[in-house]
């Protein structure tokens, strides 16, 4: 198929690697905007879950959160984003697709450490409690490492939404990967277009597989049941 | 989102209800075919892996690399085989209900206790009569609990669809980006999470009528 050659021509120009549209340029756009979005729904919904989940206080919310997440349709979220970076003056591109990310980035995170939290043998922590660690110290030193492969199970799955949905900013005039795709489709460059779609996937993939290894790795031998809620 | 322009125009929204009904059935057809395609392949793959459990990691893995894939990277890389077409949008969504779908019903049938299936057997149920009268009607809350979830985010990836020409309500996000006319924006993006919960509702109350045992007496 010409196209499959077109598009490995595409790989190989060397004028695909320079400018404001380069390959590489478009590459660290995506992972920027992921990486900052991922980070600030980390730091809103792991100190949520992981409290929720201590005081075992809105169990139901906690849960429910997730599937209200799903509810929310990625391009939804977008179109909802946009007007209030408007209004809040944040112009166009980064900004509309950041707000957007964020509360995609939420529930799958806030969920796991709630139910990793929960799910941490209360005599564990009453003996913790008698040896005299306060409350901080149950959290950091028992909770979390023994919720901590459900923990990473929801981030990985955040990352992947967040990868796959930072791919729509550029219909909101967003660098990243999605440029590649957008523009092909609006130009009707098929070469584009595919090396585009190729490059997204793959990143996709690398941050599956990457999250992935770095679960087994921080996992402690003893807890590895390789099952996740997501 | 211009100066002085209210962010929801409502004589915008009276003026075209039958563009609004008309995006619905699209919406709502869109992903019917694509959840109910979806349900029939994912049922005969969840059999075979009860019946051949080695087959689980290899459909497990190709599912799942199928359900990583962001959306519109999936449909564009359709696009050389099968166009700007329907074909493309319910391939691609097809795709997305079948991890999710696969291992609830796996998760369903393996769940039945071992002692039922066994009085199933004792009664002289044949193993086709044991799966349709036994297995899959106990299994189905489990299986109803993947459609839920399978339907609800196909409804959320059908306005992506809007990309490559399809789209239902995601048509009205796409034409509002392209005007910058948040009235349609919000409009496209409401209409699809109404639908969701709607549609969520409805699966909520069909599981009900159809496993009357599981309701509290």
């Amino acid at each position: 198929m010409s196209l499959f050659v077109d598009t490995a021509k595409w790989f190989v120009d060397p004028a695909h690697y320079r400018g404001s549209d380069a390959v590489q340029t478009r590459v660290f756009e995506h992972i920027e905007l992921s990486a900052l979005a991922l980070t600030v729904a980390a730091l809103i919904a792991l100190p949520i879950g992981l409290y929720l989940g201590h005081t075992g206080r809105l169990g139901f919310v906690a849960v429910n959160v997730a599937n209200i997440g799903r509810a929310l349709p990625s391009l939804a979220l977008l179109a909802f984003a946009l007007p209030i970076a408007f209004a809040l003056g944040l112009g166009l591109g980064f900004w509309p697709t950041f707000i957007a990310l964020v509360p995609l980035a939420i529930p799958p995170m806030l969920t796991n450490a709630y139910v990793g939290t929960r799910a941490v043998d209360r005599d564990v922590i009453e003996s913790a409690r008698g040896m005299g660690i306060g409350e901080l110290g149950i959290v950091r030193r028992i909770e979390l490492p023994l919720a901590l492969p459900l923990v990473l199970a929801g981030m990985r799955t955040s990352a992947v939404n967040v990868v796959a949905t930072a791919t729509l900013g550029a219909l909101v005039a967003g660098g990243g990967l999605g440029r590649y795709i957008v523009d092909g489709l609006g130009l009707q460059e098929y070469d584009r277009l595919f090396a585009g779609a190729l490059l997204v996937a793959l990143l996709a993939i690398a941050v599956e597989v990457a999250f992935g290894t770095f679960e087994r790795l921080a996992t402690s031998p003893g807890l590895r049941t390789g099952s996740a809620t997501f | 989102m211009t100066e002085g322009e209210p962010l929801i125009r409502w004589d915008w929204v009276a003026g075209h209800l039958d563009e609004i009904g008309q995006r619905l059935v699209e919406h709502v057809e869109l992903t019917a075919i694509a959840v109910g395609i979806g349900f029939v392949i994912a049922f005969g793959l969840a059999l075979l892996i009860i019946r051949r459990p080695r087959l689980e990691s290899p459909i497990t893995f190709v599912t799942g690399t199928l359900y990583t894939i962001p959306s519109l990277a999936l449909f564009v890389l359709l696009i050389p085989y099968t166009g700007l077409s329907l074909l493309t949008a319910e391939i691609g969504l097809v795709s997305y209900t079948l991890l999710i779908l696969i291992r609830n019903i796996v998760r369903g049938i393996r769940g039945v206790p071992a002692d039922v299936l066994e009085a199933a057997t004792g009664m002289g149920y044949t193993p086709r009569e044991r799966l349709w009268r036994v297995e899959v009607p106990l299994a189905l809350a489990v299986i109803i609990a993947g459609v839920r979830v399978a339907t609800i985010s196909t409804i959320g990836l059908v306005t992506v669809t809007a990309l490559i020409g399809q789209g239902g309500f995601g048509y009205f996000i796409l034409i509002g980006i392209q005007r910058f006319f948040s009235t349609e924006l919000i409009v496209g993006a409401a209409c699809s999470v109404a639908l969701a919960i709607a549609a969520d509702a409805l699966l909520v109350l069909l599981q009900r009528r159809l496993t009357p045992w599981t309701r509290p007496a």
